[in-house]
C-alpha cells in the first residue's frame, strides 16, 4: 500500500513538472496559433542559468530569479525577434523557424557552457527525505515541486478566471479576431503571455537542476512529451492541461511500475521485462492516440 | 539548372577552400560525436588523441588530423568517410564513439582498404563473425565492461542484486554481461527507457524488493540523473551500487557530486594509475584541458600510441598495408593502462580494476582503485573470429 | 506558352547534369560528391512523398519517418534472413535481391500507412500533427526494443541488394540506379498530381466542404493520399538501407520526420520538384557547414531562420524571385 501511494506521489511529481512546461505551451499554442517547438530550449536556458548561477555564488536560491529571469528573457526576445513574424502563417514555417532556434540555442548553450552538464547541490533546507506516513519515506525535494507545481496552477487559475487579462486570455483562446475587434493592444498581450509561457518553463527547468542532468538537448526530450499532455487535454486549455499533466504523469508512472510485473505473471521474466519497458515507452503516445479517436479536440474541449 | 550548378559551385568551392596539406604528412580522419548531450565524449577523444601528437609528430611522423562531427546520425559518419576514402585519401580512420554509426561507417572504411582503429565503440557485431583484419579495438569489447562489473559484484560477496538497464540492445547487453559473472540471484531486473528523466517508480521498486545490491548502466546523462534521483531517495546508503565506468566516468563524477560516494565500479584505466605513460598523459592533460579527465580521453590517447608505433615501425609508409597491420598487431606502445595486447579478433586483452568513489583530499569526491577483477580478459567473441 | 516551352528544358537539362554527375565529380577529383548526390535523390524522394499529402492535402504529418524506416527495415530485415539462411516467421525466405525486396518495402510501408492513415484522418489540425508523430513514435520504441534486429545498434546489410546484370558494390551503379528510380518515381508523381485525383486531393485542401458537396468521399480520397505518400517514403527507406547498407531505429526517429518536413518547407510546399531542391539544399548544407566547422549547429539554425523569415516559398521561389528580376 505505501509503495502504491509512493508511486503516485512520483505520478503527480511527474505530472506537476510536466503541467509548468504544457502550461505556456498550450497558451501559445491555443491564443497565437504558434507551434513552439522552441518551448524545450527555453526550459533548458532556465536551468542553465539558474544552475550556473547557483553554482558560482554558491547559493541554490540566488538561482531562481537567475534562471527564471533568463528565462522570461530568451522568451519575450524570441516573442520579438522571430515569433512576431509567425502570427498568422501556416504551422510549417512555424515548425521550421523554431526547429532552427533549436539548432541555435543548442549551439549557443554549447560554446557557453561547454559541453560538460552543469552540477548544482541540493540546498540543505531541501536534503532528505520525511516520513509521511509510516513507512512511507519520500525525498523533500519532491515534495517541494509538488507544492509549487500545485500553488502555480492555483496561481494561474486566479489569474485566468479572476482578472481582466485572464479575460482577453480566456477570450483569445476561444476567439481571436473577438479580442482584437475589443481594441485591446494585442501585440502587447502576445508578448505578455509568450513571457508568462517562458517563465514556467524557467521555472520547471530550475527545479529539474538537481534531480536531471543538465546538459543540451534536455529540451527536446521533454517537448515531445508536453506535446502529447497540450493535445491530449485540448489546445489552449489551462484546465485541460493540468489534468492531462496529471493522468499522464500518474498513467507513465503506473505503467512503469507495473506493467513488468504483470507480465510476468503470463510469461517468462526477461521477455516480460523487455516486452514491458517496451509497451509503457509507447504508452503516452497509445494514450493520446485513444484519446484522439474519441475526442479528436481532446479531453476538455467541447466538440464542436 | 541555375540552382543545381549554384549548388554544385556552392559545395565545389566549399571542399576547395580546406586547407592545403603538407604532401608527406600521413593524413588521420577522426569521425567523432561533438554535437548534442553526447558532445563531450567525441570532444574528450579528439582531445585525449592530439595530447599524444608532439609538434604534429605521431612516432616522429608528421601527420594531419582531420576531425569532423558525425551529429550521432549513421548516415552523416558514412558520409564523412566517404570523403576522407576518396577525396582526402586518407588511408587511417579512428574517431566512433556510438555503436550505430561505427556499424554504418566502419565496414565501408576496412572493406576499402583503410585501417580503422576504435578508441571507444566496440559492438559485438563487429567483433565476432564479422571481424576484419583492418579493424583494431584499443578501448574493449562493450561485454567486458559489465561481465567484470558482475565479477566485482561476486567478489565483495553481494548474494542478492537488483539491476536496471535501458530497453535497447547496449542495455540488454549490460545485464546479460553482469549476469554472466555474478553469481549471486537476481532480486529484480527492470528495463528503464532511453527517455526517461524521473526513474521514481523504479527507485520504490527496488527498495521495495530489498536486494544487497544494484548494479545499472546508464551512461551520460541518464545515469547522472539516475544517480542523483537513487540518492535523494536515501537508497545510497541503504543498498551499495556496482556500476561498469560508462556510468560512471570524470564527467559524470562532477556533474554528480557528492550524491556518488561510496559507489563501486569497475575499470580498465584510472587516473590514478602507477605508471611512467599515465602521468604523461594525465601531466599533459592538466596542463592543456581545465576540465575533469575521463577514460575516452585515456582510450583516444592509447588509440594515438597505437598509431604512432606502427607509424615508427614502418617509417610512415602506410602504402605498405600489411606490414603496417603487423605493425599495429605488436601493440608495441607504452599504454595508460600498463598492460595491453589484442586478442585474435584484435580487440583488446587486458586487466580490470576495481575502483571507488571516496571523499579526495580536497573535499571533492575522486575515483580510487582498490584492487583488481580481472587479469588479461579478452572476449567472448573472439573465437567465431577468423581472420 | 514561354512557361510550358521553358519547363521540359529545364528538366532534361537538369538530368543531363544528374548523369554527368558522377563522371563530372570523379574527373573534378571530388569523388565524394557522387554519394553525397545519391542521398539527396533519396530524400528527394522521400520529401516529394511528403508534400503529396503535406503540400498538395493540406494534411501536415509528423510521422513520415515510420515508413521511411519500415522500408529499411524491411530490406534489413529479409537479408538478415537471407545472409542466416534461416526463414522468417519459418516460413519466409530471406533475399537480397533488389527487385523483390523493394517492391516488398513499398508493399509493407503501404499497409502501415494504411492502418496509420485510417486512424489518424478522424482528426485535423494540429491534433493530425500529434497523432501522426505518437504513431511514429511508437514504431520507433518498437524496433529500439527488437533484439534479433539488433535494437539500437541497428542492422548491419554486409552487401547491397543485388540487382541482375549490374554490380552494385560500385558507388556509380547505385546513383545510376537510385537516378533511375527516382526519375520513375517523379515521373509517376507528376501524373498523380495532374490526374483527376490530384485535382480532388488539392481540391480537399482548399475546402473540404465543397468536394463534399459534390458528392466526394473526403475521408477516402485523403487516405489513399496517405497511403501513396507512405509508399514513396518507404521506398526512399528501402533505397537508403541499400545506399548505406545498415538500418536503425534513428531512421524512423521523430527528428527525422522534422528534416523531411524542413527539407519540403525549405524547397517550397506543394511544387513538384521543390522537395528534391529542398533534400539537395540540406544536406549540402549539413554537410558543407559541419567540414567547415563544429559549431555547424549555429549557421544551419540561422539559415533555416532567414528562409523562414525573408522568403515566401522556399529556396525555389527565392530562385525564381531572382531569376525573375534579372531576366
Amino acid at each position: 500500500m505505501t509503495l502504491f501511494l509512493e508511486q503516485l506521489l512520483n505520478g503527480v511529481q511527474f505530472g506537476v513538472m510536466l503541467f509548468l512546461l504544457a502550461a505556456g505551451l498550450t497558451l501559445i499554442f491555443g491564443i497565437m496559433g504558434v507551434i513552439n517547438l522552441a518551448h524545450g530550449s527555453i526550459y533548458m536556458i532556465g536551468a542553465y542559468a539558474g544552475t550556473w548561477v547557483a553554482a558560482e555564488t554558491g547559493s541554490f536560491w540566488l538561482g531562481i530569479p537567475a534562471g527564471l529571469a533568463a528565462a522570461a528573457f530568451a522568451g519575450v526576445v524570441i516573442e520579438f525577434l522571430v515569433v512576431r513574424r509567425l502570427y498568422g502563417r501556416d504551422h510549417l514555417d512555424q515548425v521550421l523557424a523554431t526547429f532552427g532556434l533549436i539548432l541555435i540555442f543548442n549551439q549557443a548553450i554549447t560554446m557557453l557552457f561547454g559541453r560538460q552538464p552543469l552540477f548544482v547541490s541540493m540546498p540543505a533546507l531541501l536534503d532528505g527525505s520525511v516520513e509521511l506516513l509510516p513507512g512511507l519515506f519520500y525525498p523533500v525535494y519532491r515534495l517541494a515541486i509538488i507544492v509549487v507545481g500545485l500553488l502555480v496552477a492555483l496561481g494561474l487559475y486566479l489569474l485566468i478566471n479572476k482578472t481582466r487579462v485572464g479575460m482577453l486570455v480566456r477570450a483569445g483562446s476561444t476567439n481571436r479576431e473577438m479580442v482584437r475587434a475589443l481594441g485591446v493592444d494585442v501585440r502587447l498581450l502576445y508578448t505578455l503571455v509568450f513571457g508568462l509561457g517562458a517563465l514556467l518553463a524557467g521555472l520547471a527547468g530550475f527545479m529539474a537542476g538537481p534531480i536531471l542532468a543538465v546538459q543540451v538537448g534536455m529540451g527536446e526530450q521533454i517537448l515531445i512529451t508536453t506535446f502529447v499532455v497540450v493535445v491530449i487535454g485540448g489546445v489552449g486549455s489551462i484546465r485541460g492541461a493540468f489534468f492531462a499533466s496529471l493522468i499522464l504523469g500518474i498513467v507513465d508512472t503506473s505503467l512503469r511500475a507495473y506493467l513488468p510485473g504483470l507480465l510476468r505473471q503470463i510469461m517468462v521474466g526477461p521477455e516480460a521485462d523487455a516486452l514491458g519497458a517496451g509497451i509503457s515507452s509507447m504508452g503516452i503516445y497509445l494514450l493520446m492516440a485513444i484519446v484522439l479517436l474519441i475526442r479528436p479536440k481532446g479531453l476538455f474541449i467541447r466538440n464542436s | 539548372m541555375i540552382l543545381k550548378k549554384a549548388l554544385l559551385a556552392i559545395s565545389v568551392s566549399a571542399f576547395a577552400v580546406l586547407p592545403a596539406l603538407a604532401q608527406d604528412a600521413v593524413k588521420i580522419g577522426m569521425i567523432t560525436t561533438l554535437t548534442g548531450p553526447a558532445g563531450y565524449l567525441g570532444q574528450d577523444v579528439r582531445d585525449g588523441f592530439k595530447l599524444a601528437m608532439e609538434d604534429g609528430k605521431l612516432g616522429g611522423v608528421p601527420v594531419d588530423l582531420l576531425v569532423e562531427d558525425d551529429g550521432l546520425k549513421p548516415g552523416q559518419g558514412k558520409q564523412i568517410a566517404e570523403r576522407f576514402l576518396n577525396e582526402d585519401k586518407i588511408k587511417l580512420f579512428t574517431g566512433i564513439v556510438f555503436s550505430n554509426v561505427a556499424g554504418a561507417t566502419v565496414p565501408d572504411i576496412v572493406d576499402s582498404g583503410a585501417f580503422y582503429v576504435s578508441p571507444n565503440a566496440g559492438p559485438s557485431n563487429l567483433a565476432g563473425k564479422e571481424c576484419n583484419e583492418n579493424y583494431f579495438v584499443v578501448s574493449w569489447q562493450n561485454d567486458s565492461l559489465h561481465e567484470s562489473a558482475g565479477q566485482l559484484a561476486t567478489n565483495l560477496g553481494y548474494k542478492k542484486a537488483f539491476i536496471l538497464a535501458p530497453n535497447y540492445q547496449a542495455g540488454k547487453d549490460a545485464l546479460a554481461g553482469f549476469k554472466r559473472y555474478f553469481k549471486g540471484e537476481i532480486a529484480g531486473e527492470i528495463y528503464t527507457r532511453l527517455d526517461q528523466t524521473d526513474f521514481a517508480a523504479e527507485l520504490a521498486q527496488v527498495r521495495a524488493a530489498k536486494p544487497d545490491v544494484v548494479f545499472q548502466f546508464h551512461p551520460g546523462g541518464l545515469g547522472i540523473t539516475f544517480l542523483r534521483q537513487y540518492e535523494q531517495a536515501g537508497l545510497m546508503k541503504e543498498i551499495p551500487m556496482v556500476v561498469a565506468e560508462p556510468s560512471m566516468d570524470g564527467v559524470t563524477l562532477a556533474a554528480v557530486g557528492d550524491a556518488a560516494l561510496g559507489l563501486n565500479l569497475t575499470s580498465h584505466w584510472n587516473s590514478d594509475f602507477d605508471n611512467a605513460a599515465n602521468k604523461k598523459f594525465m601531466d599533459a592533460w592538466n596542463k592543456a584541458y581545465n576540465r575533469p579527465v575521463t577514460y575516452y580521453a585515456a582510450q583516444a590517447y592509447d588509440t594515438a600510441l597505437a598509431y604512432a608505433s606502427a607509424l615508427k615501425a614502418t617509417d610512415g609508409n602506410i602504402d605498405d598495408a600489411d606490414a603496417f597491420r603487423a605493425a599495429l598487431r605488436k601493440a608495441d606502445f607504452e599504454s595508460v593502462r600498463g598492460k595491453f595486447s589484442f586478442g585474435p579478433n584484435q580487440h583488446p586483452v587486458q586487466d580490470w580494476y576495481a575502483l571507488k568513489v571516496e571523499k579526495g583530499p580536497e573535499g571533492k569526491p575522486i575515483i580510487k582503485t582498490v584492487g583488481e577483477v580481472f587479469k588479461d580478459h579478452g572476449d567472448a567473441y573472439a573465437a567465431e573470429c577468423k581472420m | 506558352m514561354e512557361k510550358s516551352l521553358k519547363r521540359p528544358a529545364l528538366l532534361a537539362a537538369l538530368l543531363i547534369a544528374l548523369i554527368a554527375l558522377p563522371t563530372v565529380a570523379d574527373a573534378a577529383g571530388f569523388a565524394a560528391l557522387t554519394s553525397l548526390a545519391t542521398r539527396v535523390l533519396i530524400y528527394g524522394i522521400a520529401a516529394a512523398s511528403l508534400n503529396f499529402v503535406l503540400g498538395y492535402g493540406g494534411m501536415v504529418s509528423f510521422g513520415h519517418a515510420a515508413f521511411f524506416g519500415i522500408g529499411g527495415y524491411t530490406v534489413g530485415i529479409l537479408y538478415q534472413h537471407y545472409s542466416l539462411g534461416e526463414p522468417l516467421f519459418g516460413f519466409i525466405p530471406g533475399t537480397n535481391q533488389m527487385l523483390i525486396t523493394l517492391p516488398v518495402a513499398v508493399v509493407l510501408s503501404g499497409i502501415m500507412a494504411a492502418i496509420i492513415g485510417a486512424l489518424s484522418l478522424r482528426t485535423g489540425g494540429v491534433q493530425f500533427i500529434m497523432i501522426t508523430l505518437a504513431f511514429a513514435q511508437m514504431l520507433f520504441f518498437l524496433f529500439v526494443s527488437l533484439k534479433t534486429y539488433g535494437g539500437d545498434d541497428g542492422l548491419i546489410i554486409r552487401r547491397a541488394n543485388e540487382l541482375p546484370w549490374l554490380n552494385m558494390r560500385d558507388k556509380h551503379t547505385v546513383y545510376y540506379v537510385c537516378l533511375a528510380i527516382a526519375v520513375l518515381f517523379f515521373a509517376v508523381l507528376w501524373r498523380l498530381v495532374n490526374s483527376r485525383f490530384g485535382n480532388v486531393i488539392v481540391g480537399l485542401r482548399q475546402s473540404e466542404k465543397r468536394m463534399a458537396a459534390i458528392g466526394l468521399p473526403a475521408y477516402r480520397y485523403k487516405l489513399v493520399a496517405f497511403i501513396i505518400s507512405g509508399m514513396g517514403c518507404g521506398l526512399a527507406g528501402a533505397l537508403m538501407a541499400n545506399f548505406l547498407r545498415f538500418a536503425s531505429p534513428d531512421m524512423m526517429h521523430w527528428t527525422k520526420s522534422g528534416e523531411l518536413m524542413i527539407m519540403v518547407i525549405l524547397g517550397g510546399v506543394g511544387t513538384l520538384f521543390g522537395p528534391l531542391i529542398g533534400a539537395a539544399v540540406f544536406i549540402v548544407l549539413e554537410s558543407v557547414l559541419a567540414s567547415w566547422t563544429e559549431n555547424w549547429q549555429l549557421g544551419l539554425g540561422l539559415i533555416l531562420l532567414f528562409v523562414v523569415l525573408y522568403t515566401q516559398g522556399g529556396v525555389q521561389a527565392l530562385g525564381a524571385r531572382l531569376v525573375g528580376r534579372s531576366a
